[in-house]
């Protein structure tokens, strides 16, 4: 067999596989799109949910997914790009960066049930915090820290070494490098890994199931007070996410339309999370053409 | 007679255990260009990096000798390097303009160090486009990015973001070694404008370049300085046979 042929082969035999994978995700994709859609209905995702009786809506647990997902980010993300300054613009390899990073590493590996379970006994028990959103956005930060963490560590090694040096070779120290060049020159990258690790969260139910709980009390959305035991914004109330909710309804849901419920949930659920992938290529492309090109 | 702005004397500088430089002396008067020259590897970025301390950032680096910058040294434990690099500013080889507009590369320093007033601003962007000789081709698009200039104008902006914070010694390490011979020429040209009011220390690969531009032109090889002198000496009448050798081609 001469070069030539190998590289067909190797090329058809790349291609099948792509392929492959391709009709695998489509037929999934389309599987969860065909029977979700139908169910949908703005009743369907602004109503409270029903225990027994068919008709019910998702509203609560949609909100809840977003709520908790803001909360988590708010909390995970100032620590994690702290430390990935910290990391990568300021840190020598040394044995304490060397621990930092490796336990990165294996926390970014952890299975998101033992994050959930770590949750449960550290933040519900141990703290008092009971099933609530804090316990649970305390949860999604332990899950998403790390590998936020390790997406903006490698969004600032995006920018090159020549712009650093360009930085201090004109007098800026490093603080003003990092803050006034490397970082905007990072943003569009940062950005991506931001929304995509959102729809990482925004999906996450292992590690809620006992941390935000698995009720969704019907919320009073005319009551904004944040110490109101029925306001939407109450950190301290159990929440069940929409992830949660599709996993609660297949194993024990009683409610004489569990299926389409649970479609429509996924079908949901898949759609907001595709719409964080393509408003992460949008933004990022748009704002890295803002800031690089007329 | 001139001021000497810059002197080194018995530099030394180790790469771990590896000497790079083996002591050199070497000073430079106020204002005008010198050439470093030497085949690769012989130390000449070396040395250059060592003039604003940008050595500083590679791990394992050890210094000794002594370099004073108008009679100040530039190692003395409490040298304030910011300071120094806003005084002996630095242009690569790769042009390196942040991914901004033109107007903020070049007043990205100024802004940095807290000057607002836009009128000034405004002012030392021109000056400093001006004098980097690239005004005329950027005048009418100074907010759009200077990563969409040619690489040509794109290291003229970065000279001109040098030349912005007023230093006084402008350190360039083959800036036009990445540029086509047109954007050579007029990097060129430029330097020849600012040598006037400039101590320029240029590192070329380019011996027809350092002949051109050059008003010294120093030889380095592995690591030591083997002669310094007027240009046109060091290029028709050499006083060592190895950079007689190097001049003409012989090895390098
Ligand atoms: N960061 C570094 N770590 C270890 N050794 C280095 C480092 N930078 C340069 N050297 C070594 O120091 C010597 C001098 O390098 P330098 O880059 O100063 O040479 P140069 O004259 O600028 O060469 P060129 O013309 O190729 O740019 C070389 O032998 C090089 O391998
Ligand atoms: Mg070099």
């Amino acid at each position: 067999m001469n070069s030539k042929t190998q590289n067909k082969v190797a090329i058809g035999g790349l291609y099948g596989i792509a392929g492959f994978v391709v009709l695998i995700l489509l037929a999934l994709l389309g599987f969860i799109l065909v029977s979700g859609v139908p169910q949908l209905s703005w009743h369907f995702l602004t109503a409270p949910g029903k225990a027994f009786l068919k008709g019910g809506g998702v509203g609560v647990q949609l909100f809840n997914s977003f709520y908790l997902l803001i909360l988590a980010m708010l909390i995970s993300f100032p620590i994690a790009l702290g430390a990935a300054i910290y990391l990568y613009e300021y840190a020598k390899d040394n044995w304490l960066t060397t621990t930092i990073r490796t336990a990165i590493e294996i926390l970014s590996s952890l299975p998101s049930v033992v994050v959930g379970l770590f949750g449960f006994l550290f933040f519900v028990v141990k703290l008092h915090l009971g099933f609530s959103i804090l316990s649970g956005a305390f949860a999604l930060t332990f899950f998403n820290l790390p590998l936020l963490a390790r997406s903006i560590e490698d969004s600032l090694r995006t920018v090159s070494d020549v712009q650093r040096e360009g930085g201090l070779a004109l007098g800026l120290s490093r603080w003003e490098t990092v803050s006034r060049v490397i970082l905007p020159a990072a943003v569009p990258s940062i950005l991506t890994g931001v929304i995509l690790s959102a729809g990482r969260v925004f999906g996450e139910a292992a590690a809620l199931i006992y941390t935000a709980g698995q009720s969704a009390p019907a919320l009073n959305f005319a009551d904004w007070n944040p110490f109101n035991i029925s306001s939407p914004l109450n950190p301290m109330r159990p929440a069940e996410t929409l992830a949660v909710h599709i996993w609660k309804i297949n194993s024990e849901g009683i409610m004489p339309d569990a299926k389409a419920i649970s479609s429509g949930s996924s079908a949901v659920l898949v759609i907001a999370i595709l719409l964080f992938n393509f408003a992460a290529r949008y933004l990022g492309k748009r704002l890295y053409k803002r800031l690089t090109s007329a | 007679m001139k001021e000497e702005i810059l002197t080194t004397q018995d530099l030394h500088l180790y790469y771990g255990d590896k000497e790079a430089l083996k002591g050199i002396n070497l000073n430079f008067d106020e204002k005008g260009i010198t050439a470093l020259i030497g085949p690769s590897g012989c130390g000449k970025s070396t040395y250059l990096r060592t003039l604003n301390r940008m050595n500083d950032l590679i791990p394992n680096v050890t210094i000794t000798g002594t370099i004073k910058f108008k009679g100040n040294d530039l190692y003395a434990p409490n040298a304030d390097t910011v300071q120094i690099r806003k005084e002996i500013g630095m242009v690569f080889q790769q042009p390196n303009p942040f991914p901004f507009s033109i107007y903020d590369n070049v007043i990205y320093g100024l802004r940095i160090a807290g000057e607002k007033d836009k009128e000034k601003l405004d002012a030392v962007v021109e000056k400093s486009l001006r004098q980097a000789a690239v005004w005329d081709e950027v005048k009418d698009h100074l907010h759009e990015s200077a990563l969409a200039l040619s690489g040509g104008q794109q290291q003229r902006v970065c000279i001109a973001r040098v030349l912005a914070v007023s230093p006084e010694i402008i350190l360039l390490d083959e800036p036009t070694s990445a540029l086509d011979p047109v954007s050579s020429s007029q990097i060129e040209a430029t330097l020849l404008n600012l040598r006037h009011d400039y101590t320029i220390i240029i590192v070329t690969h380019n011996l027809q370049q350092a002949s051109r531009i050059a008003d010294r032109t120093a030889f380095f090889m592995n690591g030591e300085l083997i002669e310094v002198d007027q240009t046109k000496n060091i290029f028709m009448n050499p006083a060592n046979k190895q950079t007689e050798d190097y001049i003409s081609g012989r090895f390098g």
